[in-house]
């Protein structure tokens, strides 16, 4: 007998009773719309919350000097100047792992426009590939930096929306000139707004700008930590730029002649804040760890057994404590589906098995016309399945209903599911073959003669 | 040549520790193209009987030859393998599919059967079935909204879907009045004659048996005695016509 034949059989048969097929399949109905309902508005939910980690940077990694610390104490993350920009390029080269780096100067200075002034959070001094490892290439305004504004060290900047609002009032920055530390910068871009962090600090107050620039324009600190007469002698630099803004900077803090003939110093790197650098996703964040820490303790000539001179932070603890609470949920929703499932099939085999007391003469007269008993199993076995699917189709125009309901009135973030559909036609076909083998099974076992006679 | 012989069916039923002997011995020959009305009074075995020559049920002991072919020991599926293939059923309460029609109660058997119809071929069967027992204008018709006597003419075509060499029908007027009997009853003695297919039907009514050529009358679990009767009108006759 076909499977065709008997899912027509089986469509015929409950066609004949449909207020009861629709009582009887609303338990699925309830419980696959549930379901469907729940997993749309999670999943919706669950995207909005990968993007706001995202935005704070998932992936990304942060790489920091190590602390240093003389005679028992310890002077905190940073007191060490052991990163280089040359570090970050190494990082980016020799790790598979990581998408992008970059290195980041930090600086916090006044910064003017006009007769407004402003304190950003932060000024990052960093290369154009902060853009990819923050996730924030898609500008408000204008264009990023470039890597030959990196190498000339050029006076060229990005803003936050924050700056936007405080210093230009709506007005567009692009193009126009700010001051920070006295020293002019050109705006040539607009970033996007971020918002806040987990942390409540605003993403958009920053300023973005090449690290070459910021290094020795506006912190001018690499090497004037040990000497002061080095500050004198990097401001002096800075003040002959102004004065002639096309002379291509070196990357390095140029010193006096006095002070050069004085302390005969081969500078052997410049040294930067921290490397940022992005995996290239959040499964490999463990193995880019692993590689950093590989590339960089040869690079600093570590011997086994000693300690790092950098430490290594990402996001995971928070993307775990997340995650965990997502598939908390994810796990309560399941319980409460799988109860209303179990119920509705409970359901399905109370209503087959009355059908099967019912139709017993059916049965029989069937049996007597030639059908074997796995005939009949069959198809009441199909006849409980297609009611299930029924019950589950219903039960997913419901859910998805429900869950665009919830999107128009509620706003909420809500994103179509289709493993959960998929999932959720596996899940009824399984109940209707579960509940229903038992009264089937019943069907098949009765006796043709005594089913014929049966009133 | 003999389509059904039985030697020496028992059947016994076991009730807890009491064993109930309904037939006791029941040795019979049934040759092809015969109508056979098997009678007694009620309780004497007719009914059981029937199960047994109809495959549903098999004797406690005995031979049963069907068709060249000894079907007492037969497995369940084997079974109903050959009712849907060689014989056909007529009940008492015509056993219709309720809010189906009259074509797909029919067509019905055909479900079961290994060589598949299409839809169509099966659909034109069954109305071909419906023709001969002068329902073609009733195809669509649901049970509820025929009489008595059509449906179980409906029953008659579903019985004769496969083409049957035999037909059994226990009790097949019993619900039906005079009129409806007698309509019935030519239908049966139309296809033995007309097409040659061996009907053995089970009645109480000394006036259905008369259309029988052959009164077989039981008591009590044995064959009490035969009679051969010509029906009304028609002389005896052997074979299929
Ligand atoms: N399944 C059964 N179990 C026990 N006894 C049965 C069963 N079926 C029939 N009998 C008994 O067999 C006898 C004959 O029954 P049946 O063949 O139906 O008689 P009839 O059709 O001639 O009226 C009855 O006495 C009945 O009680
Ligand atoms: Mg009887």
């Amino acid at each position: 007998m076909k499977v065709y034949t008997t899912a027509r059989t089986a469509f015929r048969a409950l066609r004949r009773n449909p207020m009861r097929a629709m009582l009887t399949t609303l338990g699925i109905v309830i419980g696959v719309g549930a379901v469907i309902a729940m997993m749309e508005i999670g999943a919706g939910s669950s995207a909005a919350l990968k993007k706001t980690i995202a935005s704070m940077g998932a992936n990304v990694l942060v790489i920091r000097p190590g602390t240093a610390s003389s005679g028992g104490i310890t002077f905190g993350s940073g007191s060490t100047t052991t990163m280089t920009p040359e570090d970050s390029q190494a990082i980016l080269r020799e790790c598979p792992s990581i998408r992008n780096a970059t290195p980041m100067v930090r600086a916090r200075a006044q910064v003017v426009y006009g007769n407004r002034n402003w304190v950003p959070n932060a000024i990052y001094g960093v290369t154009p590939a902060y853009l990819d490892v923050q996730d924030w290439s898609i500008l408000a305004e204008g264009d990023p930096f470039s890597e030959r504004d990196v190498l000339n060290g050029n006076r060229v900047c990005l803003l936050g929306q924050t700056l936007v609002r405080e210093l230009f009032e709506g007005e567009s920055p692009v193009g126009k000139e700010i001051r920070i530390k006295n020293i002019a910068f050109r705006v040539i871009g607009v970033l996007t707004p971020k918002g806040a962090n987990m942390m409540g600090l605003d993403q958009d107050d920053v300023i973005i700008a090449p690290w070459t620039t910021i290094k020795y324009r506006v912190t001018g600190l690499s090497l004037a930590n040990t000497n002061q007469s080095a500050v004198a002698a990097t401001d002096s630099v800075n003040t002959l730029s102004n004065l002639y803004p096309t002379t291509p900077r070196s990357l390095y803090p140029e010193r006096s002649s006095i002070q050069q003939a004085n302390n005969p110093m081969p500078i052997r790197f410049a040294n930067i804040d921290q490397v940022m650098a992005a995996a290239s996703n959040a499964e490999e964040i463990s193995a880019a760890i692993e590689q950093i820490s590989l590339v960089l303790r040869e690079r600093h000539r570590i011997r086994p057994g000693e300690p790092d001179d950098f430490i290594i932070r990402d996001m995971a603890e928070l993307t775990r404590t997340l995650s965990t609470t997502t598939k908390l949920m994810t796990n309560l929703l399941l319980a409460v589906a799988l109860i209303s499932l179990v119920v509705g099939g409970v359901g399905i085999m109370n209503i087959m098995l009355v059908s099967v007391t019912e139709r017993t003469r059916e049965i029989g007269l069937r049996m007597a016309v030639g059908a074997r008993g796995r005939d009949i199993l069959r198809q009441f076995l199909v006849e409980a399945v297609v009611l299930c699917l029924t019950g589950g189709a219903m039960g997913i125009v419901l859910g998805h209903g429900g869950s665009l309901l919830v999107r128009t009135l509620l706003n909420w973030p809500v994103e179509t599911s289709p493993s959960a559909i998929a999932a959720s036609v596996l899940v009824s076909a399984g109940v209707g073959i579960i509940f229903g083998f038992y009264p089937a099974w019943k069907a098949s076992r009765l006796d043709p003669i005594e089913a014929l006679r049966y009133e | 040549m003999e389509l059904i012989t039985l030697r020496g069916i028992e059947k016994t039923y076991q009730m807890g520790d009491i064993a109930v002997p309904v037939l006791k011995g029941i040795s019979l020959a049934i040759r092809q193209g015969e109508l056979v009305a098997l009678t007694g009074s009620s309780g004497s075995g007719k009914s059981t009987l029937m199960n047994i020559l109809g495959c549903l049920d098999h004797p406690s002991t005995g031979e049963y030859w069907l068709d060249g072919q000894e079907v007492s020991r037969l497995s369940t599926d084997e079974r109903a393998l050959l009712r849907n293939r060689k014989l056909g059923f007529v009940f008492q309460s015509f056993n219709l599919l309720a809010r189906t029609s009259a074509l797909e109660n029919v067509a019905m058997p055909l479900s079961y059967t290994a060589e598949h119809l299409s839809d169509r071929a099966a659909r034109e069967r069954a109305a071909e079935m419906l023709a001969r027992v002068g329902l073609a204008d009733r195809l669509d018709h649901h049970p509820s909204q025929l009489s008595g006597g059509q449906q179980q003419r409906v029953a008659i075509a579903r019985a004769l879907i496969n083409h049957p060499p035999v037909l059994f029908a226990d009790e097949p007027t019993g619900n039906l009045d005079s009129r409806t009997s007698e309509e019935v009853l030519q239908m049966f003695e139309r296809l033995n004659i007309e097409d040659g297919i061996t009907i053995i039907m089970v009645t109480h009514d000394p006036k259905v048996a008369s259309h029988a050529q052959r009164v077989i009358r039981m008591d009590d679990g044995v064959i009490l005695d035969e009679a051969s009767s010509g029906g009304p009108g028609r002389e005896s006759k052997g074979g299929g016509a």
